[in-house]
């Protein structure tokens, strides 16, 4: 009866631990990013599975609405534009809830896209399921994923876009373009996770 | 002795003043006395003189870091972060409510520095915002971010809760009662 007692706290112990210790939840970086297939403001189906013929996909999610995503719409268009054609396509995604979240909704998301002359695809996360598996908290959010030889997508950086928000004429450190080019030359990015302030994904309480 | 005293005491206040006027970096030797009366002079002069005091990571640092008897709470919200802007009240009641219970509230505004006289400064007017609010300017996201806590995203709105026997961060919304409800594992 004893070990029996013992083995009940134990497990609720290793339970709790479990629970409690993994606060930050989502991939890892090194871990392999599973297929996941989006609507795009296109209206057609788009899977990350499509892009087994480039070397990686940069993955930016972000919204209409966020001041942060609008200072870094013209800087995400010039990296699909740099990078694309050498094998690392931008592929942005929405992760709103536009009941929450006012412009956020699909059709705006196509004015958008259409305004700005974005070079790819918007996709939206309609049922939020897509974001908290990449544990993006906030928009702009990068997650940089590179094709391994197993031809799995392997996440290979996490954070922003460069070192100045606010200022793309001051900028010192172009972190996606960086990571971009360790993985070009072969390497694992030398930093794999930056950060910067964002807008927090709306979701419904 | 008692003069002496007083004399050192206004000599410091006039020194940190100019010191942060010219932006200068040794505001790390500032004392919490000094951080106080910094916040109640600029908190007049937001009303007054129509300006909010800026700060860089650097000036901001003795805000978070602070060794006495109290329990800060300090938010990080912009006028155009909408779920910041929604868990203002639970703030403003919170400074109110707890007003003599030895807590201290201050509100970071991440506002973009054109967007101050234009957006922030009219905004803590017309709500009569009574918690003390500074602006963080600092373009090194990615160094203060993590120099405020390790696992913060980047995210707002966030909140640092901490006294000097504890800290926590919390990178999500507040409503009163889970703030009241955080609040006192401090004050306890």
């Amino acid at each position: 009866m004893k070990i029996l007692q013992s083995l009940l706290i134990l497990t609720i112990a290793f339970a709790s631990i479990a629970f409690t210790t993994d606060k930050k939840n989502g991939y890892k970086i090194g871990d392999k990013v599973e297929n996941f297939t989006l609507k795009n403001i296109d209206g057609k189906m788009i899977s990350l599975n499509d892009y087994k013929n480039k070397k990686g996909v940069i993955v930016v999610f972000t919204c209409n609405h966020c001041p942060y995503s609008k200072m870094y719409e013209d800087r995400i268009i010039a990296l699909d534009k740099k990078f694309k054609n050498i094998g690392y396509p931008v592929v942005a995604i929405n992760p709103n809830d536009p009941s929450v979240s006012l412009g956020d909704d699909f059709d705006s998301m196509k004015d958008r896209a259409e305004s700005k002359g974005f070079t790819f695809p918007y996709l939206f996360d309609k049922d939020q399921k897509i974001y908290p598996k990449f544990g993006a908290t906030k928009t702009p959010h990068v997650f940089i994923l590179n094709k391994n030889h197993d031809n799995n997508f392997i996440l290979s950086y996490i954070g922003a876009v460069d070192d100045n928000a606010r200022d793309a004429s001051n900028v010192k450190d172009r972190y996606v373009e960086r990571a971009i080019s360790d993985l070009l030359e072969g390497t694992a990015p030398m930093v794999t996770e930056t950060k910067a302030i964002g807008c927090s994904i709306k979701t419904k309480k | 002795m008692n003069m002496i005293n007083k004399i050192f005491h206004t000599l410091f206040i006039v020194v940190f003043f100019i010191s942060c006027n010219q932006n200068s970096k040794k505001t790390s030797e500032i004392t919490k006395k000094q951080t106080s009366a910094f916040l109640n002079k600029e908190a007049t002069k937001i009303v007054k003189e129509n300006t909010v005091p800026i700060l860089n990571y650097k000036q901001l640092s003795p805000f978070l870091n602070k060794n006495d008897n109290k329990t800060y709470i300090i938010n990080f919200w912009a006028t155009w972060c909408k779920p910041c802007v929604e868990e203002l009240p639970a703030f403003e009641k919170l400074n109110n409510d707890y007003k003599d219970k030895n807590i201290e509230i201050l509100l970071v505004s991440l506002d973009f520095p054109n967007q101050i006289e234009s957006h922030l400064i009219p905004f803590i007017k017309k709500r009569d915002l009574k918690p003390k609010v500074v602006v963080l300017d600092d373009p090194d996201q990615n160094k203060w971010i993590n120099g405020i806590d390790k696992n913060w995203s980047g995210s707002i709105p966030a909140t640092l809760i901490y006294n000097k026997n504890k800290r926590s961060f919390y990178e999500q919304s507040f409503d009163y009662n889970l703030l009241t409800e955080e609040l006192q594992k401090f004050i306890n």
